[in-house]
């Protein structure tokens, strides 16, 4: 689906407004019914898939991988750091914060942890991204977080017990959430 | 007494690397661990280390342990996705290997094929994760049963210098939760610098969960120091080591270099919640007895 390499990108919204644009954007019984009404025509799918991806794409440099981490990474895409490392930085960042792969870019996991932390939310960081289904790029992140899809996408460190496994495989996911093992 | 038994005994662990040859050939290895077996408790194989396409990481640790040293196999996620990894797990412990240190791996921008797919398709924290799972819960990414399950003894890596600087203790906070029992770190050149993020460890108390074994490299040559500072991504030289290696001949860098290499050791034992050092010393083994010597460690070979 995704032809473009990723390249770290730095948001055009500021951490503050971005976090306050969530609360708005929180799942909710209105937003369920209504992706449920865009995700039943295609047309309507289709444009609000498209609106999504050039306001991301415009805010964030989003890539549409559909399983989108913005709330707990700072509002900033990890899939622009080009080894699209979802659980934080890689060994390899500059003493300067630069990424590098691109050395004239911030690394997005540093812009990542500023931003957090800027807004009291660095904790958001230790949460553990589960890995991701490729079969997902291009859809709509909007959608499958008001359906209740994205879930399983990370969960919280709590300790070498208490947390799941890592599959998001959504037999598994099915299974977690009737409550079997 | 392996790795495993050194670490759960309180003894100071050493572990040192081997860069397999860029060949079909074992027999390099098979040098390397010769003259490395009596000093260290394992050794590291790399994975395509600097994304250089060399022999595989597996092969090398089963030439390792031909030669009767034990390996540390590296898995990187730069070249295989989630399906040949957890393939690469069960080949690897049906064959004997235990000890599998996993990290994310270097870009393929760094090595000989920059043209190259970068797969990136899980990251270290998830692979940690998805091996866990694969030993204790038996089961795979997939949700299918894995009979039997692999047994292995878990490592990562961290670096403790790299920006950012509040989030580096955290991230191996998060590498342990996922499932990581040893870390190896990244070039240890500034022992203080390291007792920071060590006291940051501390108050995560991931050194009861953990061991840690601080990363330890010997420069042996003027070049290689330029190299090192440079070229290598996430190595840190602070001035003062630098103006210590630049300040003597050309030809007795070496011998400078793996007497701040002790030195470092020395300083590094000293701190709490440091279970071992983890020699970084790829092409230079021959460099292990003279630096483990100055620095008075010696590995002990009762019980093995």
């Amino acid at each position: 689906m995704t032809t473009r390499p990723p390249v770290p990108a730095r948001p055009r919204l500021g951490a503050r407004l971005a976090y306050r644009v969530q609360r708005t954007l929180r799942p909710r019984i209105s937003l369920r019914w209504l992706s449920a009404r865009i995700e039943a025509s295609r047309p309507a799918r289709a444009l609000f898939t498209g609106a999504e991806r050039q306001a991301k794409q415009d805010l964030f440099g989003c890539r549409m991988c559909g399983q989108c981490a913005l709330p707990v990474t700072g509002y900033v895409c990890p899939m622009g750091c080009p080894k699209e490392l979802r659980n934080g930085p890689c060994g390899g960042v500059g003493a300067d914060g630069s990424c590098e792969v691109y050395p004239a870019l911030r690394c997005v996991w540093v812009e990542a942890y500023e931003r957090a932390a800027s807004q009291g939310r660095a904790a958001d960081l230790r949460l553990l991204h589960r890995p991701i289904d490729h079969r997902r790029w291009g859809e709509s992140s909007w959608l499958n977080y008001w359906q209740g899809r994205d879930e399983g996408l990370w969960a919280a460190a709590v300790g070498d017990t208490g947390h799941e496994g890592p599959s998001t495989n959504s037999t598994n996911h099915r299974r977690r959430v009737l409550g079997g093992s | 007494m392996s790795l495993r038994e050194r670490l759960a005994s309180g003894g100071f662990a050493v572990t040192a690397e081997i860069s397999p040859p860029r060949g079909a050939s074992t027999g390099p290895i098979t040098e390397k661990a010769a003259l490395l077996r009596d000093w260290v408790d394992a050794v590291n194989i790399t994975d395509n280390q600097g994304s250089n396409a060399r022999l595989a990481s597996w092969a090398g640790s089963l030439a390792a342990m031909a030669a009767g040293l034990e390996p540390v196999m590296q898995m990187t996620c730069r070249d295989r996705n989630r399906i040949a990894l957890q393939s690469d797990l069960l080949g690897a412990s049906a064959l004997g290997i235990r000890n599998v240190l996993v990290m994310t791996g270097d870009h393929p921008k760094f090595g000989d094929h920059p043209e190259a797919k970068p797969v990136f398709d899980l990251d270290s924290v998830q692979l940690l994760w998805t091996l866990r799972a694969m030993r204790d819960d038996h089961v795979l990414l997939s949700g299918r049963t894995v009979d039997p399950p692999p047994d292995c003894f878990l490592g990562a890596v961290e670096n403790p210098f790299a920006p950012p600087a509040g989030f580096r203790a955290e991230r191996l906070g998060k590498k342990v939760a996922a499932g990581a029992q040893f870390v190896q770190t990244q070039f240890v050149f500034d022992a203080q610098a390291f007792g920071q993020w060590m006291a940051q460890v501390r108050d995560l108390g991931l050194h009861e969960r953990c061991y840690i074994l601080a990363g330890v490299g010997a420069v042996r040559s003027l070049r290689a120091l330029d190299f090192m500072r440079d070229k290598v991504p996430g190595v840190q030289v602070p001035d003062d080591v630098y103006r210590r290696l630049r300040g003597v001949p050309a030809d007795q860098a070496a011998a400078e270099g793996a007497r701040l290499a002790a030195e470092t050791i020395q300083q590094l034992a000293a701190i709490d919640g440091v279970a071992g050092v983890h020699l970084l010393v790829a092409g230079n083994e021959q460099a292990v007895p003279g630096i483990l010597d100055g620095a008075g460690v010696r590995v002990d070979r009762d019980g093995r």
